[in-house]
């Protein structure tokens, strides 16, 4: 098996989500010959962006050996806001500051969790789960609770923008839109961040384990923190990609998400007692649920179903490599 | 469980501070508005309202106490509710004599306690056989059991049960509310097999350093099972409350009641990380929350505005139990990290 694959290959939880992806599409294919096409693949991608950058966010979590839920209020509550203050004073902002603006709340709400959890040494499930109704009620109460249709002029500007759009030859409609970048970026930036930086080692090195990361020298305090606020920036991104493109702001919307999106990361190999964790498997694992939640009818079952299948599809996900690893284990003793 | 601490006497355990909590925000609430939160009708209501939740809530302490977390508990409930729902609307109907439907009622709630029973034990091989982290056992599992709920009814509540059904979440026994009663009994059990059982100390055992208990021949299999089974069980229970009391039956009821069950066990000072948990401070836990919420319903505060003070109480709690005044139990939260 050495040589042309890497080391580990056939028994990767990335080849075996790029196996099932590469089954569903197949049997997709048999039964609406349509699905094979430009659109389909438009429409997925479409559909990758706001879970995907959430996805990217969820997985540094899960390397550093933490779990946040409140990822998606952080999201909403970012995006929300912006949308309110924009509106009330300065309608005609341009939409890289309305962006930056979120990005930066995002940011703000992802430094209460790092202190909660950084400082205070909380597990990060409960301070999470906490903050997660903290940030919503906050929002609902507080900011607004109503869904708001008529965005800034730039924010419904920015959802028109495409990279590429087109008709195919039978007539059917596709594009992607510039918001599509914004996945691309972040993950560059993650790969970068994770791959080529100290900070990234000590992100894995933190998940590995805290106590040997801390007397190797790393700043345990400083690299939680720097994890939740880069977290949340990425959430206020998400947030008002998703409020841009659904071309309403909904502070109802988002919330109750996050479990799946953790479910993606987690299809892609990242486990939760942290210190695995790869932005291809990650990826793949986003491309698999997206798919199922957007196709299942396709392949003939009908979407009443839905849950069922993505519940199946974690268990056996993460079941399958959990179970050989024991095998392996039982082996080598 | 405090006579082996020697640092600790009872006052300075969470389980004082709870109570202490429940009686203020209570005297707090009767203070503010005494007509209508003293009234009889209000605590009644209250009576009726609190166990769904609570015994989801005991569910959850059990498997807290491993060191686990179930997040199917409200997928089991309603899996369960489902289908006791469709037995009783396909083979009774709302006129059938009651006696006869007394007997369908029996055979209705085995088959929900025998689902709740099935589906922990699936959550307990999970986690206990292929060795799958709790928290993604039970998410799948959850989103499975809340599947099929979905597919058996096709997204839509199931009603039309006949009126014995009722008795369950709204009549009395011996002036307490039957879902009260329901609550006292099961958190009675719990506190004995958790307190009084070679069982209940082994998951505490196991809760407290898994690899000890191995190494002290526990059978942790075994063990895992059972619990993950007890909680399941529990969650039918809960399941059989929502569904007299809704007089309905449907795959997304109760669905804040996972955020709050978690809450209320961490609230009522178990220890997410395992090994340490009373169910007397869940109780306290389950009280304080439902004093505060019927009080600020009273005042008029809205519902955004109490999951902010649920929030924000955990938090609190979290931060006051681990930081400030229980240094003792810091050691061991690091340690699990």
């Amino acid at each position: 098996m050495n040589g042309f694959f890497p080391a580990g290959f056939f028994t990767r939880n990335e080849t075996l989500v790029a196996l099932v992806i590469l089954g569903f599409s197949c049997i997709a294919t048999v039964s609406d010959p349509n699905f094979l096409s430009i659109t389909t693949v438009s429409d997925i991608l479409r559909a990758s962006i706001v879970l995907g950058i959430l996805a990217v966010a969820a997985m540094l979590v899960l390397i550093s050996g933490g779990i946040d839920v409140s990822f998606t209020a952080v999201a909403v509550s970012a995006m929300y806001m912006t949308t309110t203050f924009t509106l009330a004073y300065w309608p005609e902002m341009p939409w890289p500051l309305i962006f930056l603006l979120s990005i930066c709340l995002g940011g703000l709400l992802g430094a209460i969790n790092g202190i909660f959890i950084a400082w205070l040494k909380l597990p990060t499930l409960i301070v999470t789960l906490g903050t997660l109704s903290v940030f919503r009620g906050f929002l609902l109460t507080f900011v607004g609770s109503q869904r708001i249709s008529a965005l800034p002029p730039d924010m419904r500007g920015f959802s028109r923008l495409m990279v590429a759009r087109g008709t195919t030859e039978g007539g059917s409609f596709y594009a992607l839109p510039l918001a599509f970048v914004a996945l691309v970026f972040v993950i560059l930036l993650t790969w970068f961040l994770l791959n080529h930086t100290m900070l990234g080692r000590s992100i894995y090195a933190l998940g590995g384990s805290v106590e040997s990361a801390r007397r190797i020298g790393i700043n345990v305090l400083r690299i939680q923190f720097f994890i939740y606020v880069y977290v949340g920036m990425l959430a206020g991104l998400a947030g008002i990609i998703h409020g841009s493109m659904s071309r309403m702001a909904d502070p109802f919307s988002l919330v109750g998400q996050e479990l799946s999106v953790i479910a993606a990361v987690v299809l892609g190999g990242a486990r939760l007692v942290g210190g695995y964790g790869t932005l291809t498997g990650t990826l793949l694992g986003v491309a698999l649920i997206v798919l199922v939640q957007n196709s299942l009818i396709v392949v003939g079952i009908p979407s009443t179903w839905q849950s069922v299948a993505i519940g199946l599809l974690i268990l056996i996900g993460t079941g399958v490599p959990a179970w050989q690893a024991k095998k392996a284990a039982a082996e080598a003793a | 469980m405090t006579s082996n601490r020697k640092t600790s006497t009872w006052r300075q355990a969470p389980e004082f501070r709870l109570a202490i909590i429940a009686v203020v925000v209570f005297a707090f609430m009767g203070m503010l508005s005494p007509e209508r939160f003293l009234s009889e009708q209000n605590l009644t209501s209250m009576a009726f309202q609190f166990p769904e939740f609570a015994i989801l809530a005991l569910a959850i302490t059990l498997v807290m106490m491993t060191g686990g977390i179930d997040l199917s508990v409200v997928g089991i409930a309603n899996l369960s509710a489902v289908v006791a729902a469709l037995i009783l609307t396909e083979f009774v109907g709302p006129d059938l004599p009651t006696q006869a439907s007394l007997l369908w009622l029996g055979f209705a709630l085995g088959a929900s306690l025998l689902i709740g029973a099935v589906t922990g034990l699936l959550n307990g091989a999970l986690v206990a056989f292929l060795g799958l982290p709790p928290i993604l056992a039970t998410l799948g599992a959850g989103l499975v059991f809340t599947g099929l709920a979905i597919a058996l009814t096709g997204g839509s509540a199931v009603m039309g049960f006949p009126e014995v059904v009722a008795v369950i979440g709204n009549t009395q026994v011996l002036g307490l509310p039957t879902p009260l009663l329901i609550f006292i009994l099961l958190a009675m059990a719990l506190h004995l097999l958790m307190t009084r059982t070679a069982f209940g100390i082994r998951i505490s055992m196991f809760g407290t350093n898994p690899l000890a208990a191995l190494y002290a021949a526990v059978d942790v299999k075994d063990m895992l099972l059972k619990v993950y089974m007890l909680s399941g069980l529990f969650a039918s229970v809960a399941g059989m409350v929502i569904m007299s009391r809704a007089n309905s039956a449907k795959a997304d009821y109760g669905s804040s009641y996972l955020l709050l069950s978690v809450l209320i066990a961490v609230l009522g000072g178990v220890n997410p990380y395992g090994g340490y948990g009373r169910v007397i401070g869940v109780v306290f836990a389950v009280l304080s929350m439902q004093f505060l919420s019927s009080g600020l319903n009273m005042l008029q505060v809205s519902n955004f505005a109490r999951e902010l003070i649920w929030g924000a109480l955990l938090l609190f709690v979290m931060t006051t139990n681990t930081t400030f005044l229980n240094k003792f139990r810091l050691p061991l939260a690091l340690h699990k990290k």
